[in-house]
């Protein structure tokens, strides 16, 4: 067989990578067309609505459902929890039941008619207090009963350290806990099917991992994994908390198969905001130490926080985030809250730990009347040890980013933000991330007629998937964009990665590229026997294959050597061949300016400089660095999940008081690839999570540069800024 | 300990939706009442039962007669008895636009009225605006800006855009600011969605 060589050849080379596309089913999506799972509406589908528990802590001891089977158009009750030995609810809206019927308003009826009695239990949803968490015993404790920390880390001499500095700062500073609000719920539509000799079950599921959710399913069916179809061709967000089959997918497939008709169970908004993850909170008291000249000494932190249930709360083995000075002590505790449980949200921990590091670092710079860009550039040759080969990078960036946001100009010491009620000021911060490919497969076929397409047992969220997986056969095979089709979204294809942790784009472009080059190079084979011509010598584009420049044939021309039997190939990833790699830095830059009578923040301009290694599509790939800044403004201003300490419920869990910036909030916003040929050659690297990571400390910068005033806990509600301002 | 909880899902006590599906009894009531059969009309208000009723609605321009409950949202109706699945269903509380649809050439949140309450009126759905290859300008425009991540807030987003520029065609960006502020993405795709408006009205030139 001709072997093509696994590159991506050279820098400017391309058609289509690299370039600026449109997605391929961006028409599909903005007119309506793409159907989610939340669409699903097949002949006879029932409609499903849940009770969830009204209670932080509480048994259930009566649950009566008698009377919601009996109204007309109810078929089936699945029952979550039962008195007895499942009859404990752990936090505010937990499941109870769900009722399926033929319409969502019967369905709710019957959810109404639902008898439940509760034995409300004490609680404790308080996530900041850790007094509180002591008093209540909801911290970790050893055999004996001994409170003990989850992270207590030492290294070097951090005491002596500080003693000898010559600057100190100390401060206070905290992330709440915020919910993934996906816009299409967590929800699956299942069809229990025995009649043939099709899957058992076809999940619709709304998934960010098309090809490990139906083993879930089979497992808890007694199906074998073969008998489970999932389908997700579109999703409305994931954000790291659709990787399961969960509970509410099995119920669904449970009521198909009890009654016969499809099932339709997606969790309505509150429960959607209280039931499927959230972010884990993190507070801490900082003590950080340098030099005159701003180079880091020493560093001390105490955290707590929470991530429900629990009790853990953000990595204290990450701190400080990036940098690493030789002298430090991490204590870290986390609180055992009766509050909604934690799932992976978009780069997990590493806000967090940005929020922290990042803002302690503006104050120590503050303290030393240094830029806090000098302050980083100072200690650039002491980062942790998956950033330490970015201080070159860091250093680009940092640069690159003070030009876009023009920050010589309108750089001014802290506090003087101006001297009327509007304060205006800047910041900055920066994150890692690795976003290295892992295992998944690409198949790829030729056919007879020219079609050329890509499966993959993946998933779309969103990103872009559909479009780089299109877009690399095109380049691949010399054709155009709309020649070639990509398949994914259904587990009948070959195994595709779940898609978390920045993994996907480099994981599926890989595989189709080594799947295309050697679908190609068997069609080389073909056309070097018939045309006489040396196989080595061939390459594709504009539609024909070429020997050493000269056309030999059209691709249509080549594929009619195929035959009826379509050339098929099948991609690994990973491969330590050159087409991907790991590990990004990021520099994003803040303007804002703050109303100092009102409280209200307002973004003026925002900038980001990222790398990715080699970008496969331009146009997608910077919107993933919009959505990062513009969800990073989300959690840095206003959103955060409220609980109330009395009744121990979620109180926002809704649209109207959970808040999210809108159209007009979000300012100007400058993104830029940093993409000499060293990321070129690196290959591809993941990009969805490191945008929204240093985005809230690069704005809590802002207000304190602004104002001269630390609003210490993210997000900077008006509220938290007057009275950060009152304290002052 | 609370012996007895109202169960109300994981909604708490009395809430819009309630109250908007309560009055639909009231509503159908009404249109029986001014409308057709006398029999009918002999139906006293407010004891009409929760029994499905004969709905005439004109959607993108064809007649659609639909046998509803009268509290039935135009969102339920649409979505789920006309397979129309471009509006979303994503807060159920009017405070997302995901749902957006043209009544009358308005912008209408479709969470927020009864199917019955529309009848008699022009209703314009997201689907409208496509015909084959043929796409709106603002579809297109969506699609060029990349307007769109997920894309479940899209079709709401192109409706609201839509209805903006057919008031105002040269809308500003502060006017885009203010015309879809009714509107929530979650991914952040709000940058591409003003330059779409922004191109399309040329800035407000």
């Amino acid at each position: 067989m001709a072997e093509r060589e696994v590159t991506w050849g050279p820098r400017g080379s391309h058609t289509l990578i690299g370039k600026e596309v449109s997605r391929i089913d961006g028409v599909e999506k903005a007119s309506g067309a793409a159907k989610y799972t939340n669409d699903m509406n097949q002949p006879g589908t029932l409609f499903a609505r849940l009770l969830t528990c009204t209670h932080a802590k509480a048994k259930v001891t009566r649950l009566n459902v008698d009377k919601a089977k009996a109204i007309a158009g109810v078929h089936t009750v699945y029952l979550f929890k039962d008195i007895g030995e499942n009859a404990e609810c752990n936090y505010d809206g937990e499941l109870v039941a769900a009722v399926a019927a033929e319409t969502a308003d019967i369905a709710e009826d019957g959810v109404r008619a639902i008898e439940v009695a509760y034995e409300v239990l004490p609680h404790v949803v308080d996530e900041q207090d850790l007094e509180a968490a002591r008093a209540a015993k909801r911290l970790k404790y050893d055999d004996d009963g001994k409170e003990v920390p989850l992270v207590d880390r030492t290294v070097g001499d951090p005491d002596k350290a500080i003693a000898d500095a010559d600057v100190v700062h100390t401060g206070y500073y905290g992330i709440h806990t915020i919910s993934h609000m996906c816009l299409e719920p967590h929800g699956a539509h299942c069809t229990w099917d025995e009649s043939g000799h099709g899957p058992k079950l076809t999940a619709r599921h709304s998934t960010q991992a098309v090809s490990t959710t139906g083993p879930q399913f089979a497992s808890q069916f007694g199906l074998d994994a073969s008998d489970v179809r999932v389908i997700c061709n579109y999703i409305g967000g994931g954000f790291g908390s659709k990787f399961a089959a969960d509970i509410w997918g099995w119920a669904a497939a449970q009521m198909s198969k009890d009654t016969g008709r499809p099932v339709r169970l997606m969790l309505d908004r509150a429960t959607e905001l209280k039931t499927p993850g959230t972010r884990p909170s993190g507070f801490a008291n900082v003590t950080v130490a340098a030099t005159k000249d701003g180079k880091i000494t020493a560093w001390k932190s105490h955290h707590w926080g929470t991530n429900g249930p629990q009790g853990g709360t953000i990595d204290g083995n990450q701190m400080p985030y990036v940098f690493d000075p030789p002298n430090k002590h991490v204590v870290s505790q986390g609180i055992a809250t009766d509050c909604g449980p934690n799932r992976a949200w978009r780069a997990p921990n590493h806000p967090q730990l940005c929020a922290i590091t990042d803002t302690a670092l503006t104050d120590l710079a503050a303290k030393l009347n240094m830029s806090p860009v000098d302050l980083y550039k100072a200690n650039l040759d002491q980062l942790d040890d998956t950033a330490k080969e970015n201080s070159k990078l860091y250093a680009a960036e940092l640069d690159r980013a003070a030009e876009l946001m023009e920050w010589e100009k309108k750089w001014h010491a802290h506090g003087k933000g101006g001297n009327g009620p509007v304060k205006r000021g800047l910041g900055v911060a920066l994150h890692r991330w690795g976003g290295q490919s892992v295992k998944c497969s690409s198949e790829v076929r030729i056919f007879a007629d020219g079609g050329a397409q890509a499966s993959i047992g993946s998933q779309d969220l969103g990103t872009g998937t559909r479009t780089v997986i299109a877009m690399v056969l095109a380049e691949t095979c010399g054709l155009p964009l709309e020649k070639v089709k990509a398949r994914l979204g259904s587990n009948e294809y070959v195994y595709g990665n779940p898609s978390g942790g920045s993994i996907t784009v480099g994981s599926v472009t890989g595989a189709t590229r080594r799947a295309a080059l050697e679908a190609t190079g068997i069609l080389f084979d073909k056309v070097a026997e018939k045309y006489k011509v040396d196989a080595k010598t061939l390459s594709l584009g504009d539609e024909a294959v070429w020997s050493d420049k000269k056309k030999v044939c059209s691709w249509k021309d080549a594929c009619r050597l195929i035959g009826p039997e379509p050339i098929t190939a099948t991609g690994p990833s990973p491969v330590a061949d050159g087409l991907t790699s790991k590990l990004v830095g990021g520099v994003q830059m803040a303007d804002v300016s703050v109303d100092t009578e009102t409280g209200v923040i307002r973004i003026n301009r925002m900038v980001a400089v990222q790398d990715c290694g080699l970008v496969i599509n331009e146009k997608t790939a910077k919107s993933q660095v919009y959505g990062g800044l513009i969800m990073g403004i989300a959690y840095a201003t206003n959103e955060e999940r409220i609980m109330d300490n009395n009744s121990g419920r979620y109180i926002n869990a809704d649209m109207e008081t959970y808040k999210l910036p809108r159209i007009g909030d979000i300012g100007e916003l400058i993104v830029e690839f940093y993409q000499p040929d060293s990321e070129y050659n690196r290959g591809v690297v993941g990009l969805g999570e490191p945008p929204v990571i240093s985005t809230g400390a690069a704005i809590a910068n802002a207000v304190a540069n602004a104002t001269g005033v630390r609003v210490p806990v993210l997000p900077m509600t008006p509220k938290r800024v007057l009275d950060a301002l009152a304290q002052a | 300990m609370r012996d007895q909880d109202h169960p109300v899902g994981s909604h708490s006590g009395f809430n819009r939706r309630d109250f908007l599906k309560g009055s639909g009894a009231a509503v159908a009531a009404t249109a029986i009442a001014t409308g057709e059969a006398e029999a009918q009309a002999k139906t006293k208000a407010n004891v009409v039962p929760a029994r499905a009723v004969d709905i005439k609605l004109k959607i993108n321009g064809k007649n659609e007669t639909l046998k509803l409950e009268p509290r039935t949202t135009l969102l339920d109706a649409l979505r789920n008895w006309l397979n129309l699945t471009g509006c979303k269903e994503v807060c159920d509380t009017t405070n997302c636009g995901a749902c957006t649809v043209q009544v009358n050439g308005k912008a209408l949140y479709a969470c927020s009225v009864l199917a019955i309450e529309c009848e008699g009126k022009e209703i314009k759905t997201v689907e409208a605006l496509r015909s084959g290859d043929k796409v709106d300008e603002v579809i297109s425009g969506f699609v060029k800006h990349d307007a769109m991540q997920c894309g479940f807030c899209t079709p709401g987003f192109v409706v609201a855009t839509r209805t903006l520029l057919d008031k105002n065609p040269k809308a500003t960006r502060k006017e885009i600011d203010a015309g879809l502020g009714g509107n929530i993405c979650r991914c952040g795709t709000y940058d591409g969605i003003a330059a779409c408006a922004m191109e399309i009205s040329k800035g407000g030139a």
